[in-house]
């Protein structure tokens, strides 16, 4: 339905927001690695509202295929930034 | 010729896979690797000289749902600079590395990086700029992290996050052209693209986005760090390659993509910034105790010049003017290219002999270390502007551009920024003709002075000699 | 490429590639690197006289190679770059014979002597130059060529040094290519043709072309020494002798006034200048100069100071005979250009002497060195007289050219008063040394005698160039009316030069 795909972009954009000043305020890792990520989730939810084509339709596969593919670079990076992280902080323990 | 397309992109990654499988016959496979990446770059140079743009799609896929190769004439000519500097930095980090098993780690992740900017240059489409993208930020994050030192770490990680947070917007922007215009080809959207809140924010979110990615200032803070803790071939690299990789991406997005939608006051937002870089990237660089420091500041500044062409391009119809002023920036942007890294290589080798890059601390260095100097020399010409460097042919475009379309204020911002270049440049040249001994042993390891030597000679000699082919390449290759 | 194409670049590159392969010669090989530097300068002596006898009957030589749309590099001989070309290549062979024996058993010789060839290379580049373009390229090349060679000694002082004349030369050379992009941008790629070029644009573009000859005239007055761009030039005095002689009396100093020259004949054209007012200009920023030098040498201790503003005000004759509007003046400056070189480089030998043989720096220790060192002495008095103006040496031709040009162009108001001051001021600062140097009695003991007196009063590399030099000076005074005379040939360049 059209007011949920609204629903959909809005959050999306939402939480791209709200993930952007987070990454860009907090000052601990980790919450800022967590704020890319909800800014990632963002983005996802705002292309797969695009991805809606119409009651009954399927949806558009490629904006699906950005989705899967942002998936999995945010785990990825992730991943790195986690790993990166860690080795920070094994060498000064707080956070 | 569409084979060279293919193998410049297989040959990289199939040579990570097998470097990482078989990490003791790695080198090996590098260095031959290397060859023949050369050889498909200048086998499409030639190509694409030859016949015009070349165009390939990946197994027959039309556009818009398969992956299509394209390269023309700035493409072809990129990628044969990547070629080269990566070749030459292989060759030097063959000998940089001294221990099998830092050489282990750090060649698949080398490898996967020339993967990913040779993509990103032949990619045709937004999806695949995306991910490639995304490659090259990571795999230069983990070459950054490789030393596995705490401020190497600290801005490895800045680095990362900085770089997310860029594609995130980079993406956004995708996602709207995409709800826009219902394609992701470049030349299609070319065709299709028109002023409108849809084309505005998204080229708002792919540049600023890019803009992080290439360090222009403000958003510079990220890389003095970043480069100036990496092992010297990694950081010769990033400044040389990877933030160019992003700059050229904001090049074809705003001379090609959005050239109708973009604005004069845009286009003056960005040479200001441009500008900023100039002088805030001289003046820290005049001002920094370490050379790699200075090396990275100086490629901030150096990037600033880059972003001063786009409101003269701006500026000029479209037409010979604006084609000579591109091929300036095109000249600006590869001369840097390799005395950066020829730079970095040689600050490398300084390092290794001396322990560390301080620059109060280099006296005498030009005995010791003679080929090395004259490398950094070589650079130093190169960045200041003079001739015979290629950057002496791009300033004066620069320059031109600038007096022919009445922007003084670039012409006056160009003058100081390579005044203060001088500046910073003789500073370590100065130093290494001190008369103070140079307490350090100074045994030569030929692998890795004549990579060095021979990159900020193409720099300074072969393409301020030999540059009117790279307009001429440009024009044959639109 | 046939001769007519290549002879030029040769000409080039019979300095740079003996200088390239010089860089890698080990210190001790120093039979090899002497035979390279003489080799290199005696073809360089021979292509260019190949050249002058080619011009000379009308040949054309022009080596051109395009470095980017609309921007070609283009070396052309016509006589006003031979006349400059012939200078630099006689001074550079008598250089290179002197800076062998002054360096002997100095470090970095190696070194030393390849940054010597390409400084050499990129001033007969720079004399060679056909087009702005070019010029410019080759002025940048020379300060990059010439700051090792200040910096040579390696000192916090020449370190120092260095800086300052780097400071100065890469400013003007900015200043220089501002200025040449701008007329570029207005003219589109223009060669140096005599007359000018610019005569024919409307004068819309007037107030332009006057801050371009701004421009122009500030880069290239920084190696030229014009007051108050001079700064760099005392402070470069740090380096050893035979890099002050070249940098004097050859290259630094004559590529600014040569350009000053190309400038105003071969781009501006001399009578479109006077229309525009700029000529006048640069008439009193010469003539304040000139002055100026002289009133600062006299109260110099250093004898290299003092001869160091002894050039600051010599070489503004040169401006300043381009200022004056008519040939005789042109030619007075044209041939001040050889004149004052090669009086100028005498006088730095014989200081170099004086400093290696004896360990004087100073006027103060001079006394009765005449004595001691006769031929460095006798060398010394002929060019400072020539300096004076006194007959038969060179000098006084110059001057009395320029004094006649100034009458001729109703200039002689304020030029005469000029000349006849720096003369008087000239005679206040050099014949005091020659009185000394002759006239005084000795102290006992020199400051530092490093060549102890032998059958020659030093060693024969640091005798004979001076003398040399001094031969020539007074030859090119007394057979000024002879055929192929520096003379001779200003005037031949100043009849192209107003169509005559």
């Amino acid at each position: 339905m059209l007011t949920t795909q609204w629903l959909y972009a809005l959050s999306g954009c939402l939480l791209l927001a709200l993930g952007l000043r987070s990454a860009l305020l907090h000052p601990a890792l980790l919450q800022r690695i967590l704020a890319i990520n909800v800014m990632g989730s963002g983005v996802f939810m705002l292309l797969i509202a695009i991805a809606y084509r119409g009651p009954g339709m399927p949806p558009d596969p490629i904006p699906h295929a950005l989705v899967l593919t942002g998936i999995v670079v945010a785990v990825s990076a992730t991943a790195l930034a986690l790993a990166l992280a860690r080795r920070l902080t094994r060498e000064q323990p707080h956070d | 010729m569409t084979d060279a397309l293919i193998a410049l992109v297989a040959l990289p990654l199939t040579a990570a896979l097998l470097a990482l499988l078989l990490p003791r016959i790695a080198t090996a496979l590098v260095i031959f690797s290397g060859l023949a990446i050369t050889a498909s770059a200048i086998a499409l140079l030639y190509g694409v000289n030859t016949a015009g743009a070349l165009h390939y799609e990946l197994g027959g896929w039309t556009a818009g749902l398969g992956i299509a190769l394209r390269a023309d004439g700035l493409s072809a000519i990129l990628l044969l600079m990547i070629a080269l500097v990566m070749f030459a930095a292989s060759v030097y980090a063959s000998a940089y590395f001294g221990k099998a098993s830092e050489r282990a780690q750090f060649w698949p992740l080398w490898l996967l990086l020339w993967t990913a900017l040779n993509a990103l240059l032949l990619s045709g489409d937004l999806f695949n700029l995306y991910v490639t993208l995304e490659l090259l930020g990571l795999s230069a994050v983990a070459l950054a992290a490789l030393s596995g030192k705490h401020a190497a770490v600290q801005a490895a990680l800045r680095y990362l996050l900085v770089g997310l947070l860029g594609s995130m917007l980079f993406l956004v922007g995708v996602a709207l052209l995409y709800a826009g215009y219902a394609t992701l080809d470049l030349a299609t959207l070319t065709q299709v693209v028109k002023p409108g809140p849809i084309a505005w924010s998204a080229l708002t979110l792919m540049t600023f986005g890019l803009l992080l990615k290439t360090a222009l200032f403000p958003l510079h803070f990220w890389l003095p760090p970043a480069h100036g803790s990496a092992p010297a071939p990694v950081s010769a690299v990033l400044s040389a390659l990877v933030v160019k990789a992003a700059f050229y991406l904001v090049l074809r997005l705003w001379l090609d993509v959005f050239a109708d939608i973009v604005t004069p006051t845009a286009a003056n937002l960005l040479g200001v910034l441009g500008a900023g870089a100039v002088l805030w990237g001289s003046w820290q660089a005049l001002r920094a105790e370490r050379l790699k420091l200075l090396a990275a500041y100086s490629t901030v500044a150096q990037l600033g010049y880059l972003f001063l062409f786009f409101p003269l391009l701006l500026a000029l119809p479209p037409g010979p003017a604006r084609d000579v002023a591109t091929g300036g920036l095109v000249m600006l942007a590869l001369t840097h290219g390799f005395a950066k890294a020829g730079l970095f290589l040689a600050i490398g080798i300084v390092q290794q002999r001396s322990g560390h890059d301080n620059i109060q601390e280099l006296g005498g260095m030009v005995q010791r270390l003679p080929l090395t100097t004259f490398a950094i020399a070589l650079a130093g010409v190169a960045l200041i502007g003079l001739p015979p460097s290629g950057t002496f042919l791009g300033k004066w475009q620069l320059i031109s551009a600038a007096i022919a379309t009445g922007q003084w204020l670039w012409v006056a911002v160009t003058a100081i920024g390579s005044l203060l270049a001088a500046a910073y440049i003789f500073r370590i040249l100065g130093h290494a003709f001190g008369n103070q001994p140079y307490p350090h042993q100074a045994v030569a390891v030929a692998r890795e002075e004549w990579p060095a030597l021979l990159l900020t000679l193409t720099a300074t000699l072969v393409l301020g000699l030999a540059g009117a082919h790279v307009w001429t390449l440009l024009e044959n290759g639109s | 490429m046939n001769s007519a194409t290549s002879l030029p670049l040769l000409v080039i590159l019979s300095s740079l590639l003996p200088g390239l392969v010089i860089f890698f010669l080990p210190e001790g090989s120093h039979r090899l690197r002497t035979t390279l530097n003489l080799a290199g300068a005696f073809v360089k002596i021979f292509l260019v006289g190949v050249l002058i006898w080619g011009v000379f009957h009308g040949q054309s030589y022009e080596t051109r190679w395009a470095l980017a749309p609309g921007l070609d590099l283009v070396l052309h001989a016509d006589k006003l770059s031979l006349l400059f070309v012939s200078l630099s290549s006689v001074l550079w062979l008598v250089t290179t014979i002197y800076a062998i024996g002054y360096l002997e058993s100095s470090p970095h010789r190696s070194r030393f002597f390849g940054f010597f060839s390409l400084c050499v290379s990129a001033t007969v580049g720079l004399a060679l130059a056909g087009n702005l373009f070019t010029f410019v390229i080759f002025y940048e090349l020379l300060t990059l060529a010439t700051y090792p060679l200040v910096a040579h000694r390696g000192t916090p002082e020449a370190i120092r040094g260095a800086r300052i004349y780097l400071t100065y030369t890469l400013s003007g050379g900015m200043l220089l290519l501002i200025g040449t992009v701008w007329l570029y941008a207005i003219v589109g790629q223009t060669s140096f043709v005599e007359g000018g070029v610019l005569s024919g644009l409307s004068s819309e573009y007037h107030t332009q072309l006057i801050l371009i000859f701004a421009l122009l005239i500030a880069g290239l007055g920084v190696k030229a020494a014009l007051v108050p761009l001079h700064g760099w030039l005392p402070e470069a005095m740090v380096a050893p002798a035979p890099v002050s002689a070249l940098l004097h009396a050859v290259a630094v100093v004559k590529a600014g006034a040569f350009g000053i020259v190309r400038v105003v004949y071969d781009v501006y054209g001399v009578t479109f200048a006077s229309e525009l007012g700029v000529l006048m200009a640069l008439g009193i920023a010469a003539g304040i100069t000139i002055v100026y030098g002289s009133v600062k040498a006299l109260f110099q201790d250093s004898l290299k100071k003092r001869l160091a503003y002894s050039t600051v005000s010599q070489v503004s004759y040169i401006a300043l005979g381009t200022a004056i509007l008519g040939p005789i003046g042109t030619i007075g400056g044209i041939v001040h250009l050889v004149h004052q070189g090669i009086m100028k480089i005498t006088l730095f030998f014989a200081a170099g002497n004086y400093a290696e043989t004896l360990g004087i720096h100073k006027v103060s220790e001079m006394n009765g060195v005449g004595r001691r060192m006769p031929g460095t002495t006798l060398a010394f008095s002929i060019a400072a007289l020539g300096m004076i103006g006194i007959p038969p040496v060179a000098g006084f031709i110059s001057k009395w050219y320029l004094g006649l040009g100034a009458v001729e162009a109703g200039m002689a108001g304020w030029v005469l008063p000029v000349l006849i001051l720096s003369s008087l001021l000239n005679a206040g600062y050099f014949l005091p040394i020659l009185y000394r140097a002759w006239f005084r009695t000795p102290a006992a003991v020199w400051p530092d005698e490093h060549i102890p007196a032998a059958r020659f009063e030093t060693h024969g590399a640091l005798l004979w160039p001076p003398i040399i030099t001094a031969v020539l000076a007074l030859a090119a005074g007394l057979f000024a009316a002879a055929p192929y005379s520096p003379l001779e040939w200003a005037s031949l360049i100043a009849q192209r030069e107003y169509g005559l």
